[in-house]
């Protein structure tokens, strides 16, 4: 019989192998001072009513999955910023294959794949071959792809069969599918970082690419893999989205700023920016804080233009406490 | 007892073949011969130091035996064998090892994990954490730091003592056979010194030759057998310590005959009111700083790498002010918390690395030499008011004060040569009439020639009743300008040396080996 210090030690060490960070308090935080203003100011649904808390990490799943891909690129110490037409091109060439017919699912969801992938690689390649900055290397391909889109298809293109759906609206017993589909992406994601000789490689190529190239990693082909998998994940959210929406259109990625978004939240969850520091766990709190935000202005009917500041308060926040700690460490 | 072995081959023991060998290797930079036909050799079981002033030649000759630079001509002989390595990895993995002076390790990564970089075990791609932390753990043991160091211990929560502990790990755990270590005790308290010699001790009783590169001649004393001096990129020779003393050490890093012409030093009577003072100074890098400066004088400060030369300038210009003591300029007690404090009160500071503290590269030299003026004017409206006469007027002034030759002064800084962007840093200064310079390494990557140029200047300056701190690591660069020798070390100044004083004054007071210091030395290494 285990007894319950030892149960509690091997919780401990399950939580620290997990690495899970402090930005869970601060969403623990974020979402009790949430209720607290929705029990006295609005119906009070967030504590009481499980399907709000369920509809919050609903709509975290779209930035979710891109966002865990964009944590890797970021790891690398470098930076997605095609992502937002990755999903749109996603979401209209998918909806245009199936033309509503679940015979052609497969050669959508294969299309759109080989399409993420080409998108990864031609990243990866510029930026490491050709040694342009990461920044501008995938926002010129990222002008690229919406060029090729918005000269194609204006509106909503085509549509997805009702199977189809159930990616975004499934339920497996009480659980909607897309949450389990995020939860998925995030562990393999963890799973990736901690746990293969590609993460390992990726933090020493984000931390000090010289250390790493001089120790053996093959730092090119890792940084390359890193952007594949980010595409791949734009890829996936770009599904999910044309499966909630029926029909795919060139604005969903924009529109929802994933690109912007995607990397807000990885730094939000303690994600550096200059590569070789952070993991999907964070990712995943920084999320689910931006979809608490979203959810509580709902509740309260607060002016949303309001949410934005708040966004943008609460990175400027997180980013800063970060470097406090930093330098504290270091002192 | 190693060294009786050796000395005796007849004993009959296997005669020590060298783990290492250099030889006759030449290195060239563009317009400096780094290494002229150096050959060496390094033995199993020993300790081999590599001594020399900066600029001398040992860090290339560590980094071609460690397979980070090729050598224009001579060859590698790893235990007999010629070898060549192209990329430190190759000589990593035959043996040769080297840790740098600036770690490489990555600071948020796990002991274990900066230790088997690139070599995690695992199947199929996966990480074994278990097992990885595990061989950690044995390596670790190795070096005994098993119980000081957790391999799942953050590399940035360690000291500077236990990375060096990591690397040398790391370097085990490539079953190294050489260890190569650049300045290894220049960061590290006396404790931690003593437990890194420990170590070094344990490796070399395993047979591992290892060549350690040091300023310090007390550990080199402590700890090596046999010592190697390099003098400007050439081997002045090979000593067995036990045969040797500091001085004599010291006499073979510095003895050479003066190359250079320097103006004439300043006479007494030019020297004027004392410009700058500190009493007591202190903050994180220094203790206890006294001195005076005059006007009209130049006031060299010599040390070691790391002896907190740089911070005293940076201390004086109020980078990073002293945090306790006082500071008076021109006889008022000052407080000078930032660089615009410092401006204001007339100070110029000539940094030590032109490219990233001196100048803008990017900017055009008029821009450059505007730069000071500027921020002493009022934010708005000065680039406008007296932009255009300041363009027309006093650039090209103070251009020709300093013989700045330049086709025309919008050509972007990083085009000109070593010695013009010295210039345009100095015009700088002039532009915003500092009358007290702080030049720190002035001549650093600079041709002779223009070295020249340089001295000459600071002493114009000095005729102008500026008064001058000039830091300088090169010996004759001191004697040559110096009206009076600062020497520092260990963040205090170890004394003050008139001019004329020798470079072997210089170093004995700057490796601590000074006075009472060597008589017990002396008497240590058993000889004199």
């Amino acid at each position: 019989m285990t007894t319950l210090p030892a149960s509690e030690s091997s919780f401990k060490r399950i939580s620290r192998s997990l690495n899970i960070p402090p930005v869970f308090y601060f969403l623990i935080f974020v979402f009790l001072f949430s209720g607290i203003l929705d029990h006295y100011f609005a119906d009070g649904q967030m504590f009481s009513n499980p399907l709000i808390m369920l509809n919050i990490i609903v709509r975290s799943v779209a930035l979710g999955i891109v966002a865990v891909g964009q944590t890797l690129v970021l790891i690398g110490a470098s930076i997605d910023l095609s992502v937002a037409y990755t999903i749109s091109i996603t979401a209209v060439m998918s909806s245009y294959i199936m033309q509503g017919n679940t015979n052609n699912v497969p050669f959508a969801i294969a299309g759109v794949f080989v399409i993420g992938i080409a998108i990864g690689l031609t990243n990866g390649l510029i930026i490491t071959k050709l040694h342009v900055n990461p920044f501008i290397a995938t926002l010129g391909t990222s002008l690229l792809i919406k060029g090729i889109i918005n000269a194609t298809f204006s509106n909503y293109t085509g549509s997805v069969p009702q199977g189809f759906e159930y990616f975004g609206y499934g339920m497996i017993g009480p659980v909607p599918v897309s949450i389990i589909i995020l939860f998925l992406v995030v562990i393999i994601g963890w799973y990736m970082l901690a746990r293969t000789k590609f993460g390992a490689h990726l933090y020493g190529v984000g931390g000090n690419s010289e250390v790493a190239r001089l120790s053996g990693v093959r730092t090119d082909r890792v940084l390359i893999g890193a952007h594949i998998l980010c595409s791949v994940t734009a890829v996936l959210s770009g599904m999910f989205l044309v499966s909630l929406m029926r029909s795919g259109a060139p604005w969903v990625g924009p529109n929802g700023f994933y690109d912007l978004n995607s990397i807000a939240v990885a730094v939000i969850g303690g994600t550096a920016l200059s590569g070789g520091k952070g993991g999907v766990w964070g990712t995943l709190a920084g999320v689910l804080i931006f979809g608490v935000l979203s959810t509580a202005f709902n509740q309260l009917g607060v002016n949303p233009y309001l949410k934005i500041v708040f966004q943008g308060v609460i990175i400027v926040l997180a980013v800063a406490s970060y470097t406090i700690r930093s330098k504290k460490e270091a002192a | 007892m190693l060294e009786e072995i050796r000395t005796t081959p007849a004993e009959g023991s296997a005669p020590s073949q060298p783990l290492l060998e250099v030889r006759n290797i030449t290195k060239r930079f563009p317009g400096v011969l780094a290494l002229n036909d150096v050959s060496l050799s390094f033995l199993p079981g020993e300790v081999h130091a590599l001594v020399g002033e900066n600029g001398a030649g040992k860090s290339t000759l560590m980094k071609i035996m460690a397979g980070a630079y090729i050598p224009d001509s001579g060859e590698i002989l790893l235990q007999g064998e010629r070898v060549s390595f192209n990329h430190p990895r190759e000589a990593q993995q035959k043996g040769v090892s080297i840790i740098y002076q600036e770690f490489n390790l990555l600071p948020e990564r796990t002991v274990a994990q900066n230790i088997f970089l690139a070599r995690e075990p695992g199947k199929f791609g996966t990480l074994n954490v278990a097992e990885l932390n595990n061989s950690a753990v044995s390596v670790l043991k190795e070096v005994e730091a098993d119980q000081l160091i957790s391999p799942t211990a953050m590399c940035h929560s360690l000291s500077v003592a236990e990375q060096q502990i990591v690397e040398i790990a790391k370097a085990i755990s490539f079953d190294s056979k050489v260890l190569i270590m650049d300045e290894p005790t220049a960061s590290l308290t006396s404790t931690e010194v003593k437990i890194l010699t420990d170590l070094i001790r344990k490796l070399k009783a395993r047979g591992m030759a290892v060549v350690f590169i040091s300023h310090r001649l007390i550990e080199v004393f402590d700890i090596a057998e046999k010592i190697s001096v390099l003098k400007d990129g050439q081997l002045v020779g090979t000593v067995m310590t036990r045969d040797t003393t500091p001085q004599e050490v010291v006499h073979m890093m510095v003895g050479r005959d003066l190359d250079h012409y320097f103006p004439p030093l300043g006479r007494t009577e030019d020297f004027g009111d004392v410009v700058l003072q500190v009493k007591n100074g202190s903050n994180e890098f220094l203790k206890n700083i006294n001195l005076e400066l005059r006007k009209g004088e130049v006031l060299c400060v010599a040390g070691l790498q790391g002896s907190g030369r740089t911070e005293l300038a940076q201390a004086l210009f109020g980078v990073i002010p002293f945090k306790s003591g006082t500071l008076e300029v021109n006889g008022k007690i000052r407080n000078i918390k930032s660089p615009p404090d410092a401006i204001r009160l007339k100070m110029g500071f000539v940094t030590e690395d032109r490219k990233t503290e001196g100048l803008l590269p990017m900017q055009p030299i008029r821009d450059n030499i505007l730069l000071t003026v500027r921020t002493l004017q009022p934010l708005l409206g000065s680039i406008f008011k007296d932009g255009i006469r300041n363009s027309r007027k006093l650039v090209p002034t103070l251009a020709e004060q300093v013989d700045l030759r330049a086709d025309t002064f919008d050509r972007e800084a990083q085009f000109l040569s070593g010695g013009n962007q010295q210039k345009v840093v100095l015009s700088k200064w002039l532009s915003s009439k500092a009358n007290i310079f702080i030049f720190d390494e002035p001549t650093r990557g600079i041709d002779v020639e223009a070295k020249a140029g340089i001295h000459d200047m600071i002493r114009a300056l000095t005729k102008e009743g500026i008064a001058v701190l000039m830091i300088s690591s090169e010996l004759p660069e001191i004697l040559g300008m110096g009206d009076r020798i600062l020497v520092m070390r260990d963040g205090q100044i170890a004394g003050e040396l008139p001019a004329k004083s020798t470079e072997q004054d210089i170093m004995l007071m700057a490796t601590g080996h000074s006075s009472s210091q060597d008589a017990k030395n002396n008497e240590s290494v058993g000889k004199e």
